[in-house]
């Protein structure tokens, strides 16, 4: 099981700003390791995010998006003690779910 | 009749559409994931394996990044857009193996306005892609080098 994710979020008037850095090591496929083997990709390749468990938002990436990926985004009307969910699934079908709540 | 080797290629990729059609390719199996959109080589052929249309040049989409990243491995991107009715925000790496690099699915919950970091091969245009939801397809572009050496640009 991957490393948990650290999110903030952060409420200013109507506005809430999420910071995610997410744990992963995002290998692209393009890689060889020192016998000339093509190191297989490893990479996150769905994320959601949901706000008291209902679904705000949903992205998907390629293995273009750096090791440990950062990810910020803005949720609306959310409030001090609301519930941010993440989770992530990668092509290996692993997956984790961490929460936060607004500040 | 002989089986040429083309011949031979040629079915084991329908086979392997049809598997991948029914699931039984550990790729294919998530169903969300847009394989072929990611697989993609430019930004013309993913935004059709997309099913989305050419784009148009547009001000109210935004790209931004740094003019000179040092280290192309990790170089901090925005994406956004100041219209209403944004459906989908993307980043395309021009010169990158295969050009999309992410794909966000906007709700009415959140702003069109996503910052992540991306790796980058080569300096290249960085693309910030917007569908709108009257199938209007925006985009921005920003230039971004990638000095490699991490000495400075």
């Amino acid at each position: 099981m991957a490393d948990p994710m650290r999110i903030r979020a952060q409420a200013a008037g109507d506005k809430t700003t999420v910071r995610v850095l997410m744990s992963h090591e995002m290998e692209t496929g393009q890689r060889k390791d020192s016998s000339g083997k093509v190191i297989p990709a490893w990479h996150i390749t769905e994320v959601s995010a949901s706000l008291n468990g209902k679904p705000v938002m949903s992205a998907q990436w390629g293995p273009a998006v750096s090791k440990n990926p950062f990810l910020q985004f803005t949720v609306k009307g959310a409030k001090a003690g609301d519930k941010i969910a993440i989770t992530w699934l990668d092509n290996k079908g692993d997956k984790r779910t961490d929460e936060a709540s607004v500040t | 009749m002989k089986t040429t080797r083309r011949d031979l290629l040629k079915r084991s990729a329908a086979v392997a559409t049809l598997m991948g059609g029914i699931g039984l390719l550990p790729e294919t199996a998530q169903a969300a994931w847009n394989a072929g959109a990611f697989e993609a080589k430019t930004l013309a052929d993913a935004l059709k394996a997309l099913g989305n249309g050419a784009p148009a040049e547009s001000k109210d989409v935004t790209m931004t990044g740094p003019d000179i990243a040092e280290n192309g491995a990790v170089v901090p991107v925005a994406c956004a857009c100041a219209l209403p009715g944004v459906k989908r925000l993307m980043i395309f790496v021009e010169k990158n193996p295969s050009a999309l690099t992410a794909l966000f699915d906007v709700t009415d919950a959140v702003e069109a306005n996503f910052s992540t970091r991306v790796k980058m091969g080569q300096s290249s245009n960085v693309s910030a892609v917007a569908v709108m939801a009257d199938g209007k397809v925006l985009f921005a572009h920003k230039e971004i080098k990638v000095t490699l050496g991490g000495c400075g640009g």
